[in-house]
Protein backbone atom coordinates (compact mmCIF):
# COMPACT_ATOMS: atom_id res chain seq x y z
CA UNK A 1 0.00 0.00 0.00
CA UNK A 2 1.21 3.73 -0.88
CA UNK A 3 1.42 6.35 1.96
CA UNK A 4 -0.20 9.34 1.21
CA UNK A 5 2.06 12.14 2.34
CA UNK A 6 0.02 12.30 6.22
CA UNK A 7 0.38 8.63 6.62
CA UNK A 8 4.22 8.46 5.38
CA UNK A 9 6.02 7.60 8.74
CA UNK A 10 9.09 10.13 7.58
CA UNK A 11 7.19 12.91 7.36
CA UNK A 12 7.01 16.15 9.53
CA UNK A 13 3.73 16.17 11.55
CA UNK A 14 1.49 18.57 10.47
CA UNK A 15 1.65 20.27 13.68
CA UNK A 16 5.14 21.70 13.04
CA UNK A 17 3.91 23.35 10.43
CA UNK A 18 2.10 25.86 12.04
CA UNK A 19 3.83 29.19 12.23
CA UNK A 20 4.48 30.02 16.13
CA UNK A 21 3.18 33.22 16.97
CA UNK A 22 4.23 34.58 20.49
CA UNK A 23 2.62 37.25 22.52
CA UNK A 24 3.64 41.26 21.78
CA UNK A 25 4.89 41.33 25.27
CA UNK A 26 8.09 39.29 25.17
CA UNK A 27 7.97 39.41 21.16
CA UNK A 28 11.25 41.25 21.05
CA UNK A 29 12.79 39.11 23.90
CA UNK A 30 15.49 36.44 22.72
CA UNK A 31 14.40 33.33 22.04
CA UNK A 32 15.72 30.19 24.54
CA UNK A 33 17.25 27.87 22.18
CA UNK A 34 18.45 25.70 24.90
CA UNK A 35 19.35 25.20 28.41
CA UNK A 36 22.41 24.54 30.73
CA UNK A 37 21.63 22.61 34.29
CA UNK A 38 24.67 21.85 35.97
CA UNK A 39 24.05 19.16 38.65
CA UNK A 40 26.52 18.80 41.33
CA UNK A 41 25.69 16.47 44.52
CA UNK A 42 28.48 15.87 46.67
CA UNK A 43 28.90 12.82 48.88
CA UNK A 44 31.25 11.41 51.64
CA UNK A 45 31.99 7.90 50.47
CA UNK A 46 32.63 5.22 52.49
CA UNK A 47 34.10 1.87 50.44
CA UNK A 48 33.20 -0.64 53.06
CA UNK A 49 35.16 -2.76 55.25
CA UNK A 50 37.29 -4.63 52.93
CA UNK A 51 38.13 -1.86 50.39
CA UNK A 52 38.88 0.18 53.24
CA UNK A 53 41.70 -2.01 54.40
CA UNK A 54 42.89 -2.92 50.72
CA UNK A 55 43.28 1.46 50.65
CA UNK A 56 44.76 1.35 54.13
CA UNK A 57 47.38 -1.15 52.66
CA UNK A 58 48.29 0.96 49.89
CA UNK A 59 49.81 3.50 51.85
CA UNK A 60 52.06 1.02 53.51
CA UNK A 61 52.82 -0.70 49.52
CA UNK A 62 51.01 -3.11 49.95
CA UNK A 63 48.52 -4.91 48.14
CA UNK A 64 45.91 -6.87 50.86
CA UNK A 65 43.49 -8.91 48.71
CA UNK A 66 40.74 -11.23 50.43
CA UNK A 67 39.81 -15.33 49.75
CA UNK A 68 36.17 -16.49 49.45
CA UNK A 69 36.67 -19.62 51.81
CA UNK A 70 34.16 -21.58 50.08
CA UNK A 71 35.97 -21.83 46.57
CA UNK A 72 39.38 -20.77 47.82
CA UNK A 73 39.58 -17.78 45.29
CA UNK A 74 41.36 -14.05 45.76
CA UNK A 75 39.87 -11.43 44.96
CA UNK A 76 41.47 -8.10 44.24
CA UNK A 77 41.07 -5.46 45.43
CA UNK A 78 38.83 -7.20 48.09
CA UNK A 79 34.98 -6.05 47.72
CA UNK A 80 33.75 -8.52 50.98
CA UNK A 81 31.92 -10.77 48.95
CA UNK A 82 32.85 -13.74 46.64
CA UNK A 83 30.95 -13.14 43.72
CA UNK A 84 31.21 -16.70 42.78
CA UNK A 85 29.42 -18.07 46.04
CA UNK A 86 27.71 -15.17 47.43
CA UNK A 87 29.15 -14.93 51.19
CA UNK A 88 31.52 -12.83 52.86
CA UNK A 89 35.35 -13.44 52.00
CA UNK A 90 38.12 -13.56 54.48
CA UNK A 91 41.41 -11.72 54.94
CA UNK A 92 43.01 -9.66 54.57
CA UNK A 93 45.60 -11.67 52.26
CA UNK A 94 48.98 -10.16 51.10
CA UNK A 95 49.88 -10.21 47.66
CA UNK A 96 53.34 -9.44 46.26
CA UNK A 97 53.29 -6.75 43.76
CA UNK A 98 54.19 -8.77 40.47
CA UNK A 99 52.24 -10.52 38.38
CA UNK A 100 51.59 -10.68 34.00
CA UNK A 101 49.64 -9.35 31.51
CA UNK A 102 46.76 -11.63 30.65
CA UNK A 103 45.08 -8.86 28.08
CA UNK A 104 45.94 -5.47 27.00
CA UNK A 105 45.07 -2.50 24.50
CA UNK A 106 47.63 0.33 23.38
CA UNK A 107 45.28 3.44 23.06
CA UNK A 108 46.65 6.19 20.12
CA UNK A 109 43.63 8.62 20.78
CA UNK A 110 43.84 11.49 23.63
CA UNK A 111 41.33 11.60 26.37
CA UNK A 112 40.23 14.91 27.19
CA UNK A 113 39.78 14.31 31.14
CA UNK A 114 43.01 12.41 31.28
CA UNK A 115 45.40 14.84 29.68
CA UNK A 116 48.80 12.96 31.86
CA UNK A 117 47.77 10.15 29.15
CA UNK A 118 50.06 10.74 26.42
CA UNK A 119 49.45 8.88 23.32
CA UNK A 120 49.95 5.37 22.62
CA UNK A 121 50.36 4.00 26.01
CA UNK A 122 49.20 0.43 27.42
CA UNK A 123 46.48 -0.32 29.44
CA UNK A 124 46.57 -3.80 30.60
CA UNK A 125 44.34 -6.55 32.26
CA UNK A 126 46.93 -7.91 34.50
CA UNK A 127 46.91 -10.53 37.05
CA UNK A 128 48.90 -10.37 40.09
CA UNK A 129 50.53 -13.80 41.79
CA UNK A 130 48.08 -15.11 44.08
CA UNK A 131 44.72 -13.72 42.54
CA UNK A 132 41.93 -15.27 41.06
CA UNK A 133 40.63 -12.44 39.14
CA UNK A 134 42.94 -9.28 37.16
CA UNK A 135 42.00 -5.60 37.45
CA UNK A 136 43.22 -2.69 34.87
CA UNK A 137 46.97 -1.05 34.97
CA UNK A 138 49.03 0.44 32.61
CA UNK A 139 51.83 -0.74 31.86
CA UNK A 140 54.77 1.94 31.51
CA UNK A 141 58.68 1.89 30.85
CA UNK A 142 58.31 -0.19 27.66
CA UNK A 143 57.15 0.99 24.09
CA UNK A 144 53.57 -0.45 23.97
CA UNK A 145 54.34 -2.19 20.76
CA UNK A 146 56.37 -4.54 22.90
CA UNK A 147 54.01 -5.42 25.11
CA UNK A 148 52.90 -9.27 24.70
CA UNK A 149 50.30 -11.49 26.62
CA UNK A 150 52.02 -13.21 29.52
CA UNK A 151 54.49 -9.89 30.03
CA UNK A 152 55.61 -10.10 33.52
CA UNK A 153 55.13 -6.76 35.40
CA UNK A 154 55.85 -5.32 39.00
CA UNK A 155 54.30 -2.25 40.20
CA UNK A 156 55.93 0.79 39.99
CA UNK A 157 54.92 3.09 43.37
CA UNK A 158 54.88 6.69 44.20
CA UNK A 159 57.57 7.88 46.34
CA UNK A 160 57.38 6.70 49.60
CA UNK A 161 56.51 10.60 51.04
CA UNK A 162 53.80 10.81 48.75
CA UNK A 163 51.86 7.55 49.38
CA UNK A 164 48.11 7.97 50.29
CA UNK A 165 45.57 5.86 51.12
CA UNK A 166 44.59 5.27 47.18
CA UNK A 167 45.46 2.93 45.09
CA UNK A 168 46.68 5.90 42.64
CA UNK A 169 49.83 4.84 44.50
CA UNK A 170 50.64 2.62 41.85
CA UNK A 171 51.82 5.02 38.85
CA UNK A 172 51.87 1.86 36.34
CA UNK A 173 53.35 -1.63 36.20
CA UNK A 174 57.21 -1.93 34.63
CA UNK A 175 58.47 -5.49 32.89
CA UNK A 176 60.54 -7.50 35.40
CA UNK A 177 62.88 -8.53 32.03
CA UNK A 178 61.40 -12.34 33.57
CA UNK A 179 60.29 -14.81 30.91
CA UNK A 180 57.26 -14.42 29.63
CA UNK A 181 54.28 -16.51 30.90
CA UNK A 182 53.40 -18.84 28.52
CA UNK A 183 49.56 -18.56 28.11
CA UNK A 184 48.61 -21.67 25.95
CA UNK A 185 44.59 -21.19 25.19
CA UNK A 186 43.63 -17.33 24.76
CA UNK A 187 39.79 -18.89 25.57
CA UNK A 188 41.16 -18.93 29.11
CA UNK A 189 42.29 -15.52 29.63
CA UNK A 190 40.05 -13.78 32.74
CA UNK A 191 38.85 -17.48 33.17
CA UNK A 192 41.69 -18.42 35.86
CA UNK A 193 39.04 -17.87 38.53
CA UNK A 194 36.69 -20.63 37.40
CA UNK A 195 39.32 -22.92 36.47
CA UNK A 196 40.65 -23.26 40.22
CA UNK B 1 -7.95 -13.16 42.29
CA UNK B 2 -8.04 -17.00 42.62
CA UNK B 3 -10.91 -16.76 39.38
CA UNK B 4 -8.93 -14.31 37.31
CA UNK B 5 -6.77 -17.02 35.84
CA UNK B 6 -3.67 -15.46 37.86
CA UNK B 7 -1.50 -17.95 39.95
CA UNK B 8 -1.51 -17.74 43.02
CA UNK B 9 1.90 -16.07 44.46
CA UNK B 10 2.78 -15.79 48.33
CA UNK B 11 5.88 -13.87 49.85
CA UNK B 12 7.60 -16.68 51.82
CA UNK B 13 10.48 -15.40 53.47
CA UNK B 14 11.56 -11.64 54.53
CA UNK B 15 14.83 -10.15 56.18
CA UNK B 16 15.59 -6.71 56.78
CA UNK B 17 18.17 -3.86 58.82
CA UNK B 18 17.43 -0.34 58.98
CA UNK B 19 19.44 1.82 61.12
CA UNK B 20 20.19 5.47 61.22
CA UNK B 21 23.51 5.48 59.55
CA UNK B 22 25.93 2.34 58.01
CA UNK B 23 28.93 3.86 57.72
CA UNK B 24 31.66 1.04 58.18
CA UNK B 25 30.21 -1.53 55.67
CA UNK B 26 29.61 -1.13 51.44
CA UNK B 27 26.29 -2.17 50.41
CA UNK B 28 27.47 -5.40 49.16
CA UNK B 29 28.79 -5.94 52.81
CA UNK B 30 25.71 -5.25 54.52
CA UNK B 31 22.99 -6.86 51.99
CA UNK B 32 24.85 -10.28 51.86
CA UNK B 33 23.85 -11.32 55.40
CA UNK B 34 20.51 -10.44 54.83
CA UNK B 35 20.46 -12.00 51.29
CA UNK B 36 21.18 -14.92 53.18
CA UNK B 37 19.13 -15.28 55.87
CA UNK B 38 16.15 -14.62 53.00
CA UNK B 39 17.12 -17.98 51.34
CA UNK B 40 17.95 -20.11 54.26
CA UNK B 41 14.99 -19.61 55.95
CA UNK B 42 12.78 -21.28 53.59
CA UNK B 43 15.76 -24.01 52.41
CA UNK B 44 16.64 -22.36 49.30
CA UNK B 45 19.78 -21.10 47.63
CA UNK B 46 20.31 -18.50 44.79
CA UNK B 47 20.39 -21.45 42.03
CA UNK B 48 16.65 -22.61 42.80
CA UNK B 49 15.52 -18.78 42.06
CA UNK B 50 13.95 -18.74 39.23
CA UNK B 51 14.46 -14.65 38.26
CA UNK B 52 15.49 -12.62 40.87
CA UNK B 53 15.31 -8.71 40.94
CA UNK B 54 16.80 -6.16 42.94
CA UNK B 55 15.73 -1.74 43.43
CA UNK B 56 18.72 1.02 44.24
CA UNK B 57 19.87 4.32 43.07
CA UNK B 58 22.84 5.34 41.58
CA UNK B 59 21.86 8.86 43.01
CA UNK B 60 22.10 7.79 46.35
CA UNK B 61 25.29 6.20 46.02
CA UNK B 62 26.57 8.27 43.93
CA UNK B 63 28.29 6.12 41.80
CA UNK B 64 27.21 4.78 37.94
CA UNK B 65 25.90 1.61 37.74
CA UNK B 66 26.46 0.55 41.56
CA UNK B 67 23.88 -2.02 41.57
CA UNK B 68 26.58 -4.54 39.85
CA UNK B 69 28.87 -4.59 42.71
CA UNK B 70 25.63 -5.72 44.79
CA UNK B 71 24.72 -8.67 42.82
CA UNK B 72 27.93 -9.96 43.63
CA UNK B 73 26.36 -11.09 46.84
CA UNK B 74 23.68 -12.95 45.80
CA UNK B 75 26.65 -15.64 44.34
CA UNK B 76 25.45 -14.91 40.53
CA UNK B 77 27.74 -18.00 39.46
CA UNK B 78 26.60 -19.61 37.16
CA UNK B 79 24.73 -17.13 35.70
CA UNK B 80 21.73 -16.08 37.00
CA UNK B 81 18.35 -14.65 35.78
CA UNK B 82 18.40 -10.95 36.76
CA UNK B 83 16.90 -7.38 36.20
CA UNK B 84 17.10 -3.99 38.03
CA UNK B 85 14.67 -1.13 38.51
CA UNK B 86 16.06 2.38 39.50
CA UNK B 87 12.93 2.58 41.93
CA UNK B 88 11.93 1.45 45.76
CA UNK B 89 12.06 -2.37 45.60
CA UNK B 90 8.04 -2.80 45.83
CA UNK B 91 8.50 -2.17 41.68
CA UNK B 92 11.01 -4.98 41.82
CA UNK B 93 8.78 -7.43 43.62
CA UNK B 94 5.84 -6.35 41.04
CA UNK B 95 8.62 -7.17 37.97
CA UNK B 96 9.24 -10.96 39.87
CA UNK B 97 5.41 -10.86 40.14
CA UNK B 98 5.07 -10.36 36.67
CA UNK B 99 7.48 -13.05 35.73
CA UNK B 100 6.36 -15.54 38.17
CA UNK B 101 2.32 -15.22 36.50
CA UNK B 102 4.54 -16.38 33.51
CA UNK B 103 4.25 -19.13 34.46
CA UNK B 104 8.01 -20.76 33.72
CA UNK B 105 8.88 -20.45 37.24
CA UNK B 106 7.86 -21.13 40.56
CA UNK B 107 10.53 -19.13 42.62
CA UNK B 108 11.81 -15.36 42.79
CA UNK B 109 14.29 -13.37 44.47
CA UNK B 110 13.98 -9.84 45.07
CA UNK B 111 15.81 -7.60 47.35
CA UNK B 112 16.36 -3.42 47.55
CA UNK B 113 18.90 -1.23 49.64
CA UNK B 114 19.44 2.08 49.75
CA UNK B 115 22.39 4.43 51.73
CA UNK B 116 21.09 8.03 51.88
CA UNK B 117 23.60 9.00 54.86
CA UNK B 118 26.87 9.62 52.05
CA UNK B 119 25.02 12.39 50.70
CA UNK B 120 22.52 15.31 51.32
CA UNK B 121 19.18 13.50 50.23
CA UNK B 122 16.71 16.62 50.39
CA UNK B 123 19.60 17.60 47.31
CA UNK B 124 19.49 14.30 45.84
CA UNK B 125 15.61 13.99 45.57
CA UNK B 126 15.85 17.39 43.38
CA UNK B 127 17.20 15.29 40.79
CA UNK B 128 13.83 13.57 40.50
CA UNK B 129 12.30 16.51 39.55
CA UNK B 130 11.22 18.00 36.00
CA UNK B 131 14.78 18.61 34.71
CA UNK B 132 14.04 21.74 32.53
CA UNK B 133 12.31 24.21 34.95
CA UNK B 134 12.24 22.76 38.48
CA UNK B 135 15.52 20.63 38.98
CA UNK B 136 17.59 23.38 37.62
CA UNK B 137 16.31 25.40 41.19
CA UNK B 138 17.11 22.76 43.14
CA UNK B 139 14.25 22.60 45.51
CA UNK B 140 14.61 21.07 48.71
CA UNK B 141 12.51 17.89 49.21
CA UNK B 142 11.36 19.03 52.62
CA UNK B 143 10.05 22.40 51.20
CA UNK B 144 8.52 20.70 48.69
CA UNK B 145 6.27 18.35 51.00
CA UNK B 146 5.98 21.19 53.31
CA UNK B 147 4.22 23.28 50.12
CA UNK B 148 2.04 20.50 49.82
CA UNK B 149 1.31 20.07 53.37
CA UNK B 150 -0.29 23.92 53.19
CA UNK B 151 -1.97 23.40 50.89
CA UNK B 152 -3.64 20.58 52.15
CA UNK B 153 -4.65 21.79 55.67
CA UNK B 154 -6.41 25.21 53.86
CA UNK B 155 -8.28 22.56 52.18
CA UNK B 156 -9.45 21.91 55.78
CA UNK B 157 -8.82 18.03 54.87
CA UNK B 158 -7.37 17.57 58.13
CA UNK B 159 -5.33 19.95 60.88
CA UNK B 160 -1.78 20.24 62.39
CA UNK B 161 -3.13 18.57 65.28
CA UNK B 162 -4.89 15.30 63.38
CA UNK B 163 -0.78 15.45 61.25
CA UNK B 164 0.69 15.64 65.18
CA UNK B 165 -1.77 12.34 65.97
CA UNK B 166 -0.41 10.40 62.88
CA UNK B 167 3.44 11.57 64.23
CA UNK B 168 2.92 10.61 67.72
CA UNK B 169 1.00 7.27 66.92
CA UNK B 170 4.27 6.38 64.27
CA UNK B 171 6.64 6.74 67.47
CA UNK B 172 4.15 4.71 69.79
CA UNK B 173 4.17 1.56 67.26
CA UNK B 174 8.05 1.85 66.21
CA UNK B 175 8.72 1.57 70.08
CA UNK B 176 8.17 -1.94 69.20
CA UNK B 177 10.12 -2.53 66.33
CA UNK B 178 13.63 -3.09 66.56
CA UNK B 179 14.65 -1.71 63.06
CA UNK B 180 12.72 1.61 63.57
CA UNK B 181 15.14 4.83 63.85
CA UNK B 182 12.76 7.25 65.70
CA UNK B 183 11.26 4.99 68.72
CA UNK B 184 11.01 8.06 71.09
CA UNK B 185 7.40 8.23 72.17
CA UNK B 186 6.00 11.97 72.09
CA UNK B 187 2.45 13.13 73.24
CA UNK B 188 0.24 14.84 70.42
CA UNK B 189 0.86 18.27 72.39
CA UNK B 190 5.41 17.81 72.91
CA UNK B 191 4.89 17.13 68.80
CA UNK B 192 2.56 20.59 68.38
CA UNK B 193 5.13 22.18 70.44
CA UNK B 194 7.96 21.56 68.56
CA UNK B 195 9.41 24.48 65.84
CA UNK B 196 8.66 24.30 62.20
CA UNK B 197 11.25 22.39 59.84
CA UNK B 198 9.51 23.25 56.61
CA UNK B 199 6.54 25.08 57.34
CA UNK B 200 4.48 23.79 58.20
CA UNK B 201 5.83 20.86 58.58
CA UNK B 202 7.58 19.70 61.99
CA UNK B 203 10.53 17.63 62.56
CA UNK B 204 7.97 14.79 63.47
CA UNK B 205 5.61 15.26 60.43
CA UNK B 206 9.31 14.26 58.36
CA UNK B 207 10.78 10.59 57.89
CA UNK B 208 13.27 9.62 60.21
CA UNK B 209 16.48 8.93 57.28
CA UNK B 210 18.04 5.35 57.49
CA UNK B 211 20.48 3.19 55.54
CA UNK B 212 19.41 -0.07 55.00
CA UNK B 213 17.78 -2.92 53.05
CA UNK B 214 15.98 -5.93 52.84
CA UNK B 215 15.54 -9.23 51.28
CA UNK B 216 12.40 -11.46 50.20
CA UNK B 217 11.54 -14.67 48.49
CA UNK B 218 8.61 -15.00 46.74
CA UNK B 219 6.96 -18.34 45.54
CA UNK B 220 3.71 -19.54 43.33
CA UNK B 221 0.98 -21.98 44.20
CA UNK B 222 2.03 -24.99 46.13
CA UNK B 223 5.84 -24.52 45.81
CA UNK B 224 4.48 -21.46 48.52
CA UNK B 225 3.28 -24.04 50.52
CA UNK B 226 6.20 -26.45 50.95
CA UNK B 227 8.40 -23.30 51.71
CA UNK B 228 6.62 -22.27 54.63
CA UNK B 229 3.88 -22.70 57.15
CA UNK B 230 1.64 -20.03 56.25
CA UNK B 231 2.50 -18.36 53.12
CA UNK B 232 1.28 -14.49 52.68
CA UNK B 233 -0.19 -14.45 49.88
CA UNK B 234 -0.23 -11.32 47.28
CA UNK B 235 -4.08 -11.56 46.37
CA UNK B 236 -4.34 -8.23 44.55
CA UNK B 237 -1.68 -5.63 43.12
CA UNK B 238 -1.86 -2.61 40.80
CA UNK B 239 0.82 0.52 40.04
CA UNK B 240 -0.33 3.72 38.75
CA UNK B 241 1.55 7.10 37.94
CA UNK B 242 -0.06 11.04 38.62
CA UNK B 243 1.13 13.59 36.65
CA UNK B 244 5.05 14.75 37.16
CA UNK B 245 4.57 18.55 37.34
CA UNK B 246 3.22 19.54 40.64
CA UNK B 247 1.20 22.38 39.09
CA UNK B 248 -0.85 19.87 37.19
CA UNK B 249 -1.96 17.59 40.33
CA UNK B 250 -4.54 18.37 43.12
CA UNK B 251 -2.00 17.68 46.21
CA UNK B 252 -4.97 17.32 48.36
CA UNK B 253 -5.57 13.96 46.92
CA UNK B 254 -3.47 11.04 45.31
CA UNK B 255 -5.52 9.84 42.22
CA UNK B 256 -3.25 6.99 41.20
CA UNK B 257 -3.44 5.63 44.54
CA UNK B 258 -7.11 5.70 44.62
CA UNK B 259 -7.26 4.10 41.23
CA UNK B 260 -4.79 1.57 42.30
CA UNK B 261 -6.51 0.13 44.96
CA UNK B 262 -9.82 -0.37 43.12
CA UNK B 263 -7.71 -2.68 41.21
CA UNK B 264 -5.92 -4.20 43.76
CA UNK B 265 -9.34 -5.07 45.39
CA UNK B 266 -9.07 -3.17 48.83
CA UNK B 267 -12.67 -2.69 49.17
CA UNK B 268 -13.75 -6.09 48.79
CA UNK B 269 -13.38 -7.56 52.14
CA UNK B 270 -12.15 -6.44 55.74
CA UNK B 271 -8.52 -5.06 56.45
CA UNK B 272 -7.33 -5.69 59.38
CA UNK B 273 -4.57 -3.71 59.09
CA UNK B 274 -2.17 -1.15 56.49
CA UNK B 275 1.45 -0.72 56.46
CA UNK B 276 1.63 2.49 54.03
CA UNK B 277 4.70 3.83 52.61
CA UNK B 278 3.83 7.03 54.15
CA UNK B 279 6.98 9.21 54.47
CA UNK B 280 5.60 12.43 55.78
CA UNK B 281 2.44 12.28 58.18
CA UNK B 282 0.59 14.19 54.92
CA UNK B 283 1.15 11.13 53.18
CA UNK B 284 -0.46 9.00 55.51
CA UNK B 285 -3.60 11.84 55.92
CA UNK B 286 -3.58 11.48 52.25
CA UNK B 287 -3.46 7.67 51.58
CA UNK B 288 -6.27 6.64 54.56
CA UNK B 289 -8.33 8.78 52.49
CA UNK B 290 -7.45 7.78 49.08
CA UNK B 291 -7.41 4.21 49.48
CA UNK B 292 -10.32 3.99 52.08
CA UNK B 293 -9.87 2.87 54.95
CA UNK B 294 -11.89 3.01 57.95
CA UNK B 295 -11.32 3.87 61.42
CA UNK B 296 -11.39 -0.50 62.38
CA UNK B 297 -8.52 -0.75 60.53
CA UNK B 298 -4.98 -0.49 62.19
CA UNK B 299 -2.68 2.11 60.32
CA UNK B 300 1.63 1.36 59.87
CA UNK B 301 1.51 -0.92 63.41
CA UNK B 302 5.38 -0.96 61.98
CA UNK B 303 5.48 2.93 62.66
CA UNK B 304 5.80 3.06 58.87
CA UNK B 305 8.52 4.88 57.20
CA UNK B 306 7.99 8.08 59.18
CA UNK B 307 10.25 6.11 61.85
CA UNK B 308 12.84 4.48 59.23
CA UNK B 309 12.88 5.82 55.52
CA UNK B 310 15.18 3.82 53.92
CA UNK B 311 15.33 5.27 50.64
CA UNK B 312 14.73 2.52 47.49
CA UNK B 313 13.77 -0.08 50.71
CA UNK B 314 10.60 2.04 52.34
CA UNK B 315 8.04 0.67 50.09
CA UNK B 316 9.22 -2.68 49.87
CA UNK B 317 9.81 -3.00 53.82
CA UNK B 318 6.08 -2.53 53.89
CA UNK B 319 5.21 -5.89 52.29
CA UNK B 320 8.06 -7.10 54.56
CA UNK B 321 6.34 -6.01 57.81
CA UNK B 322 2.87 -6.98 56.78
CA UNK B 323 4.36 -10.59 55.83
CA UNK B 324 5.95 -11.06 59.43
CA UNK B 325 2.88 -9.66 60.82
CA UNK B 326 0.14 -12.00 58.85
CA UNK B 327 2.81 -14.74 59.59
CA UNK B 328 2.69 -14.98 62.73
CA UNK B 329 -0.73 -14.66 63.09
CA UNK B 330 -1.35 -11.25 63.87
CA UNK B 331 -4.17 -10.10 61.07
CA UNK B 332 -5.11 -12.06 57.99
CA UNK B 333 -6.16 -9.10 55.54
CA UNK B 334 -3.33 -6.06 55.08
CA UNK B 335 -3.39 -3.36 52.42
CA UNK B 336 0.44 -2.80 51.94
CA UNK B 337 1.00 0.41 50.24
CA UNK B 338 4.41 1.99 47.96
CA UNK B 339 5.41 5.34 46.53
CA UNK B 340 7.63 7.26 44.95
CA UNK B 341 8.45 10.33 43.38
CA UNK B 342 7.89 14.12 44.83
CA UNK B 343 4.18 14.06 46.80
CA UNK B 344 2.76 10.50 46.39
CA UNK B 345 3.23 11.06 42.99
CA UNK B 346 3.56 7.04 42.09
CA UNK B 347 1.87 4.62 43.99
CA UNK B 348 1.29 0.94 44.15
CA UNK B 349 -0.75 -0.82 46.65
CA UNK B 350 -1.27 -4.84 47.48
CA UNK B 351 -3.93 -6.83 49.16
CA UNK B 352 -1.61 -9.36 51.12
CA UNK B 353 -3.99 -12.24 53.04
CA UNK B 354 -3.32 -15.27 54.94
CA UNK B 355 -5.31 -19.08 54.39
Amino acid sequence: MAYTKSQDPSSRPAGLDVAVTVPDSIANVERVQSVRTPIRIEYTYTPGKALSTYLRGMKEKKILAERCPQTGQVFVPPRGVSPVAGIPTEGPVELPDTGYVESFNITRVPIASRPELEPPYCSAWILLDGASVGFMGLVINIEPESVKLGTRVRAVWKPDDELEMSATNVLGWEPTGEPDVDIPDIETIGQKGELE
Amino acid sequence: MRDSGLRDIAIVSFAQRQEAAIRDESEVEFMVPLMAQAKADVGLTQQDMGFTCSGSSDFLAGQAFSFVATIDGTGPVPPISESHVEQDGAWALYEAWVKLQCGDIDTAFVYSYGRSSPGSLRDVLATQMDPYYVAPLWPDAFAIEGIAARILLESGKVSERQLAEIASRSRENAASNPNAVRRTPKSVDEILAEAYLADPLRPSDIPASADGGCAMVLAAGDRARELCDRPVWIRGIDHRIDAHTLGVRDLTTAMSARIAAEKAGVGNDKIDFAELHAPFTTSEAVLIEALGLGDDVVINPSGGALAAHTMMAAGHIRFGEAFERIARGDGDRAVVHATAGPVLQQNMVAVLEGD
